[in-house]
């Protein structure tokens, strides 16, 4: 057996961001350990796009901690590639002007592995074919192609079910579960967030409310109130 | 069309110039070498512009520098290949200083600094009369051409054995990963962070490529006009540049070739019309409303440029929504 070095996945501690007078995180904690599916869910602006930021380098915490693997995390955006970090941007966030399998080739310039991982996602038909020709369910395929070419060991996924079908949504969830990395989930799909996730962290203008198994998250009664404050 | 395809479109293209040049007459084999003189330039702006997004409105002052750093090697004895070699350097090194604050700067305020490089250079040369001579320039003093070849023979095959070796480069960069992650990151700075692309660095690197471009199209004007002169290189220059790439079809080569083409056709024909009418006050300004109306035409006609049109390739059907689907397999084999 090869030595495997200890290694405790992706840990945050105690992160806070303001923007200004505008906190939108707060005192979050998480832990993703190797190999487990983690959501994080919230209603709109709760800031669960500025904790990806915030593990991406795109914007620095105001105070806490980052560490990957036990070593700490100061995370620069160009850089996550090597820490093997990989994120897919809310929306869809290709290049207009490349090619799917360009698309791919730009995270990843082995053009075998940029088509496997095209095959895999499901995408490898459109491979001549620009973004803007496609539907949309399949330039969410090609994000996610480019994010797994990299073969990360952490995959950020920011409502990767947002604008799909549910014949599409069920498809990623058996593609998400199949993956042998760490996933960090965002998603406002409850079914696939409640199939997919080992846990659920539940952030409210920016603070954390819950955090537990999805069956815990579905009978918790803070998730309840934040939703249905949300919604009122 | 394939990489290769295209290098050897390029190797074509300028031998059918330089036969050219063996059958014209002085005065078209000097326009000739003056098009292969401006493809340096057009063929860099539009690495820059066009596949990285970066609007620069000083390449016109690039090329000044380029010429006069030609010309002071020259005349301090220096033989031809190492005042390019100095030309290329020196310009290299300033496109690497402005590209490093342009990597910082946007839209409006890159346009802005880029600008103020093409105010600034020319300034620079007035101000240093006992280098650069003021508005008289600096002559540059050329070793006639060996054998029976003539002068605009000699200036023609530098120009264009200087744009081939240019273009087969650029081609070479901006067919692979670097072409790519330019693209990348012109059209979408956050995506292209998180696929691994350095944008600033590959901002820079537009930028210094493109500088080295317009150096070496800059030391070859000093060539043709065997002269140096901040009067060649107006403000307006640089905007020529950027229409001429435009019109032709920006972020390709074949574009900026259409592009220096333009570049020596649209004033000389503004030269034939003035002298035509008799209306020499005409001169000055009529290649900038020229440029202006070809572009305002061109666009209308062909928003992708010259370049894009492809009259003898499309096929009537092929804009018919009912024969698209039948089309596409065949388009998908030609590709496979
Ligand atoms: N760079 C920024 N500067 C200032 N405010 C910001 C910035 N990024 C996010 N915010 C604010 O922080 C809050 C959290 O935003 P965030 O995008 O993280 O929410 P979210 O949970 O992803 O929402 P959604 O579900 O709509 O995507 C919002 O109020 C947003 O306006
Ligand atoms: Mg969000």
């Amino acid at each position: 057996m090869p030595h495997q070095p200890p290694s405790d996945g992706l840990i945050l501690h105690d992160i806070s961001v303001r923007f200004g007078g505008l906190t939108a995180l707060e005192g979050v904690s998480l832990r993703v350990p190797p190999g487990r599916t983690v959501g994080v869910i919230g209603p709109n602006g709760a800031g669960k796009t500025t904790l990806f930021n915030v593990v991406c380098g795109f914007v620095a915490p105001t105070s806490g901690q980052l560490t990957l693997d036990g070593r700490p995390l100061r995370p620069r955006p160009h850089q996550l590639k090597k820490r093997g970090i990989a994120r897919t941007l809310q929306g869809v966030g290709l290049f207009p002007s490349l090619t799917v399998l360009e698309n791919v080739l730009v995270g990843e310039s082995d053009r075998d592995r940029a088509e496997a991982t095209l095959e895999r996602c499901g995408a490898a038909s459109y491979r001549d074919e620009k973004p803007a020709a496609l539907p949309y369910a399949i330039r969410k395929r090609v994000a996610l192609a480019r994010a797994l070419v990299t073969d990360p060991r952490l995959l950020l996924l920011d409502e990767p079910a947002g604008g799909l079908g549910v014949q599409e949504i069920e498809e990623l969830g058996e593609l998400i579960t199949g993956l042998s990395c760490s996933v960090l989930l965002v998603e406002h799909h409850m079914d696939l967030v409640m199939t997919v996730c080992d846990e659920i962290l539940v952030l409210d203008f920016g603070k954390p409310v819950a955090h537990g198994t999805p069956d815990e998250i579905r009978t918790d009664e803070a998730v309840a109130d934040a939703y249905l404050g949300a919604a009122a | 069309m394939s990489g290769k395809m295209k290098i050897a479109t390029i190797v074509a293209g300028v031998a059918v110039v330089v036969v050219l040049t063996l059958v014209f007459p002085p005065f078209r084999t000097y326009q000739l070498a003056t098009v292969g003189a401006y493809l340096c330039v057009t063929a860099g702006l539009t690495v820059l512009t066009g596949l990285n997004g970066q609007l620069s409105l000083g390449h016109g002052a690039l090329m000044a520098t380029g010429a006069y750093t030609l010309a002071l090697s020259v005349n301090a004895g220096w033989p031809l290949t190492a005042a390019f070699a100095a030309a290329l350097v020196v310009t290299t090194v300033i496109g690497g200083v402005v590209g490093l604050a342009a990597a910082r700067l946007r839209g409006p305020y890159l346009a802005g600094l880029t600008l103020a490089v093409a105010v600034v250079v020319p300034a620079i040369t007035s101000t240093f009369d006992g280098t650069f001579n003021s508005d008289q320039g600096l002559s540059v003093a050329l070793e006639p051409p060996p054998g029976t070849v003539t002068v605009e023979q000699w200036q023609a095959w530098l120009a264009w054995g200087a744009a081939l070796i240019v273009l087969v480069l650029l081609q070479l960069l901006i067919g692979g990963r670097f072409g790519r992650e330019l693209k990348a990151v012109r059209d979408d700075e956050t995506a292209a962070r998180l696929a691994g692309v350095g944008v600033a660095r590959t901002q820079v690197l537009a930028f210094v490529v493109s500088a080295a471009c317009a150096g070496i199209g800059g030391a070859l004007f000093a060539v043709l006009a065997q002269s140096v002169s901040p009067g060649a290189f107006p403000l307006s220059l640089s905007l020529f540049l950027v229409m001429a790439i435009v019109i032709g079809g920006l972020g390709s080569l074949a574009g900026a070739a259409w592009g220096a083409v333009l570049l020596v056709a649209l004033p000389a024909l503004a030269h034939t019309v003035t002298e035509g009418i008799d209306a020499q006050r005409l001169e000055g300004n009529l290649p900038l409303a020229l440029f202006g109306v070809t572009l305002i035409v061109v666009m209308l006609a062909a928003p992708g440029g010259i370049a894009a049109l492809r009259p003898f390739k499309r096929s009537p059907f092929k804009r018919s929504p009912f024969t698209k689907a039948g089309l596409r397999p065949l388009r998908k084999r030609s590709k496979a």
